[in-house]
C-alpha cells in the first residue's frame, strides 16, 4: 500500500471554491510530479477531488489576523491535503 | 531630466501590479554572441553535476564581483554585460525602477543541463522548487533582478517559471517550495536577447530542461542607491488620479494606472486579492511620492479620519 498526496489551494475556505494552486506527490513512484509541470489544475474545486475518490486528510485553519499585520500577506491561505491509498505489488 | 528613454506611467503600473516587465529580443545578436563566448562552453557530459557546474564557472570569462560596488564599475568596458547595461532602452528602464547609480548586489550564470548530463553523471533532472530570492524582505522599496536570455528558449528547454503578482508577499525564500503549480504561472519561452526585469519578491524557479542542449540565463541583482521616488517619465503621470465607478459599472473603462493596479491575477484568493490591491496602492504611493494616492477607494475607505 502506498500513498498519493494531492494538495489543493482554493480561493476561499470552502471546499467547493475554485482551485488557485496545486501539487501532487506520488508515493508509488510511478510518476514524478514537479514544480511547473502542469499549467492546468487537476480539479476545478476541492469537491471535484472528493468526487474522484481523494480523501480529505487536512484543511487549513481560518485564523484571526493579528493587529498591525492585517495587510501583510505571505503563504497561500486555503490549503487542503488529500490522499489516495494505492495497492502496490511487493 | 534624463536623456534616456524612461518607462511611462502605465509600464510602471504594470511593474507595480505584476512585479515584472519583459523586453523581447531587446539585446542585439552581436552582444548575445559575445556574451555566450565570454560565458564559456559547458563541459561535456560525464562528471557529477556539481563538478560539471564548478568547471563551467571556473572556465567562464564572466568576472567575480564583490557586492556593494557601483554597477557601473562591475563589468569591464566593452564586455557583453557592460554593453547590454548601456543599451538606452535597458539603461532607461533600470533608471526608472531603481534610480541612478544602482549598486551591484550579485550575479549568477544559471545553466540548466539536458538529460544527457544526468544520464552520464547521475542526479535527478528536475525543476527547481518555486522560491522568492534572498530573505524575508519587509522594505517598502525593492531591488531589481534582470534575467538575460542570450539564446532562444523553447518550451522543452524549460525556461524560468514565474508567477506574476506574487512580489508583495512576505515569505521566507523556499518555504513555499510545496506549491508546484500556481494558476497564471508563466514560463520564459523567448527569442535570443530577451530580458525579464523582476521585482526581487517575484516567486520563480528554473524549469526542467528536456531538450538536447544546455539553457543559459544570466541574472544580475542591483540595489537602489537613492530613494526610488519619481524616477520614471513623470510627463506621463496624470496630475489627478483617474477616479472611476466601482462595483456597479456599466461599460468598459479605459486603461489607466488605477485600472492596471486593480487587475487581479488568476491565483488571487477572493479575500486576500483585495489586500493585494491595497499593497499595490502602498507601493505606488511610495514610488510616486504621493501619500494620498488611491485606486478604487480601497485605502481611502480605511483611512477616513471620521472613523478614527
Amino acid at each position: 500500500m502506498r500513498q498519493k498526496v494531492l494538495v489543493l489551494y482554493l480561493a476561499n475556505s470552502a471546499l467547493d471554491a475554485p482551485t488557485v494552486a496545486w501539487a501532487v506527490y506520488d508515493g508509488t513512484g510511478e510518476t514524478r510530479p514537479m514544480a511547473g509541470d502542469n499549467d492546468e489544475a487537476p480539479y476545478r474545486t476541492g469537491v471535484d477531488a472528493l468526487k474522484d475518490g481523494w480523501r480529505l486528510i487536512q484543511a487549513a485553519q481560518i485564523l484571526p489576523h493579528s493587529r498591525g499585520d492585517e495587510f501583510d500577506l505571505a503563504y497561500l491561505k486555503y490549503e487542503f491535503f488529500f490522499e489516495k491509498l494505492v495497492e502496490t505489488t511487493p | 531630466m534624463s536623456a534616456l528613454p524612461l518607462l511611462n506611467s502605465l509600464d510602471m503600473a504594470r511593474f507595480v501590479a505584476r512585479g515584472f516587465l519583459r523586453f523581447d529580443a531587446v539585446v542585439p545578436d552581436e552582444i548575445n554572441a559575445q556574451f555566450l563566448a565570454e560565458a564559456g562552453e559547458a563541459p561535456e557530459p560525464g562528471a557529477k553535476m556539481r563538478q560539471t557546474y564548478g568547471r563551467l564557472l571556473a572556465g567562464s570569462g564572466i568576472p567575480e564581483v564583490p557586492p556593494g560596488v557601483p554597477l557601473s564599475a562591475a563589468y569591464a568596458q566593452g564586455s557583453a554585460i557592460d554593453r547590454l547595461l548601456n543599451l538606452p532602452r535597458v539603461a532607461g528602464a533600470i533608471q526608472s525602477l531603481v534610480g541612478p547609480d544602482p549598486v551591484f548586489d550579485h550575479h549568477f550564470l544559471h545553466v540548466t543541463f539536458p538529460p544527457a548530463y544526468y544520464e552520464a553523471g547521475g542526479g535527478e533532472n528536475v525543476s527547481q522548487h518555486t522560491h522568492q530570492d534572498s530573505t524575508i524582505d519587509p522594505q517598502a522599496g525593492f531591488d531589481l533582478q534582470i534575467m538575460y536570455y542570450p539564446h532562444q528558449v523553447t518550451r522543452p528547454m524549460g525556461g524560468t517559471r514565474f508567477i506574476p503578482g506574487t512580489h508583495l508577499r512576505k515569505v521566507s525564500e523556499i518555504a513555499l517550495g510545496r506549491y508546484q503549480n500556481i494558476a497564471g504561472q508563466q514560463h520564459m519561452v523567448c527569442e535570443a536577447g530577451t530580458l525579464l526585469f523582476l521585482h526581487n519578491g517575484v516567486w520563480h524557479g528554473g524549469g526542467v530542461n528536456h531538450a538536447d542542449r544546455t539553457r543559459t540565463m544570466f541574472k544580475i541583482r542591483m540595489n537602489p542607491s537613492q530613494p526610488q521616488v519619481r524616477r520614471w517619465d513623470m510627463k506621463t503621470l496624470p496630475e489627478a488620479p483617474a477616479e472611476r465607478p466601482i462595483f456597479f459599472v456599466k461599460s468598459h473603462l479605459p486603461e489607466t494606472v488605477e485600472s492596471i493596479l486593480m487587475t487581479p491575477e488568476p491565483w488571487f484568493e477572493q479575500d486576500t486579492g483585495r489586500l493585494e490591491f491595497l499593497n499595490r496602492v502602498k507601493l505606488w504611493r511610495h514610488l510616486s511620492g504621493d501619500p494620498t494616492f488611491d485606486a478604487d477607494y480601497w485605502a481611502t475607505r480605511l483611512e477616513n479620519p471620521a472613523r478614527a
